[in-house]
């Protein structure tokens, strides 16, 4: 349960700063941290009390007692694609800068909301 | 004004959301015969990988593998495209302290082994060809910091990128053609839980680790050589 | 067991607020890397430790560091 309010926080923490923050870097940032809480909850939904990772290590472990592995190969691709688009967004933060002199969102007129 | 609309407009997003999940038990298996399940009974017969994740993610949906590899190239070609300058900037030749130029000497080949090892035992342990072009790449990226003339060659790295590239394609192309389906599983298992098993699953997985290490360090080359 | 659960939730939860209120980027980014290192941790508690080694590497390790070269190309402060 607590895995849930965790991955709440940061998706509403992330979505606020995506809302109401103007420096480009903290918009940037804010989708990482709702990146971050939906992985966590794609990995929680999958987890079932009591069994272990989804690797046959030993013999004696059966296939009854593991967790659903579909989530967690999911999100172990969300993340290698995340920190490629964080990567291509702030290139074009780097090429705004670059043009306007700013990283002030409100005052580049063309992106004006 | 625009915080207050955020706040109340996220504050009714946030009570619908724990509404909803408060009703879906945490830990306990909904779904008794979803296709998770299926891939952990098939998982060993069918692939011989003793991790059930990297068999999802090289041979059930090793498609999807392919087109995240690509992404990943369409990133890294993106990035390079829209920092491209005509007179390259110089960085400045300030090196870091001696204590860190020597300790990441020392430290950079054990960084790389340790990405090698990652990939290659990726149908065994945890990691991958993911896991493991990651850890490469911050081995390079110790080397950018405490050297400041340290770089690396752009034609060699996108050739190496380029021939793990197309290694993935024709393992798949193999299986097109001797199997039943693009990368279908065609050379023999061998046993559970030794290096050389689960068929084509570490050949993929070693190329695509070359495929990302090379990837994410020429990305961190491009960044940083914009930096003054 | 909980009660550690319980102070890694309050520590993400703080290091995600202090991401998005602190004016010092450089502040901000290493917040965000924190976020990264327990949500790691998250991720080795649920049993997925391809997950977990995935996103110590990547997480922690390379996107932060894409924050800081992209900080020291533009600037520091958030005016």
């Amino acid at each position: 349960m607590i895995y849930y309010v965790a991955a709440f926080s940061l998706i509403l923490i992330g979505a606020y700063a995506v809302l109401v923050k103007k420096n480009m870097i903290k918009i940037v940032l804010g989708l990482s941290l709702i990146d971050s809480g939906v992985n966590i909850l794609l990995v929680a939904l999958g987890y079932i009390n009591g069994k272990t990772a989804p690797i046959f290590s030993n013999p004696s472990l059966k296939a009854e007692g593991m967790v659903d592995p579909v989530p967690q190969a999911l999100v172990l691709t969300a993340i290698v694609i995340g920190v490629a688009v964080t990567a291509l967004a702030l290139t074009i933060v780097i090429r705004l800068h670059d043009h306007h002199k700013t990283l002030d969102i409100s005052k580049i007129r063309e992106l004006k909301w | 004004m625009r915080k207050a609309i955020a706040v109340i407009f996220l504050g009714i997003i946030g009570y619908y959301l724990l509404a909803t999940f408060f009703n879906i038990p945490f830990g306990i298996a909904r779904v008794l015969d979803g296709v998770g399940f299926k891939y952990l009974a098939m998982g060993v017969p069918d692939t011989g990988a003793a991790n059930v994740v990297t068999s999802i993610v090289v041979n059930f949906r090793g498609f999807d593998t392919l087109g995240e590899v690509t992404v990943l190239f369409l990133a890294a070609t993106g990035m390079g495209a829209l920092l491209h300058h005509r007179e390259p900037m110089k960085r400045s030749r300030q090196n870091a302290s001696i204590i860190v130029k020597a300790g990441a000497r020392i430290l950079f080949p054990l960084i790389i082994i340790l990405g090698a090892y990652v990939f290659v035992h990726g149908h065994l342990t945890p990691g991958g060809g993911f896991q493991g072009g990651a850890i490469i790449a911050s081995g390079f990226l110790l080397m950018f910091m405490s050297y400041r003339s340290y770089h690396v060659n752009h034609v060699v790295i996108s050739r190496v990128e380029s021939l793990a590239g197309s290694t993935f394609v024709i393992i798949g192309l193999f299986g097109l053609v001797y199997g039943h389906s693009f990368l279908a599983n065609v050379l023999p298992l061998g046993t559970v839980n030794t290096l050389f098993s689960a068929g084509v699953i570490p050949l993929i997985y070693i190329a695509v680790g070359f495929k990302v290490g090379s990837e994410l360090t020429g990305l961190l080359d491009t960044m940083l050589k914009t930096v003054k | 067991m909980d009660i550690l659960l319980i102070i890694l939730t309050v520590i993400l939860i703080v290091a995600a607020v202090m991401t998005i209120r602190k004016k010092d980027l450089v502040a901000a980014v290493i917040s965000s890397s924190v976020v990264s290192l327990i949500a790691s941790i998250y991720f080795y508690l649920l049993q997925a430790p391809d997950v977990a080694l995935t996103e110590a590497a990547i997480g922690v390790g390379l996107s932060t560091i894409i924050f800081m070269i992209t900080i020291r190309r533009t600037r520091r402060m958030e005016e």
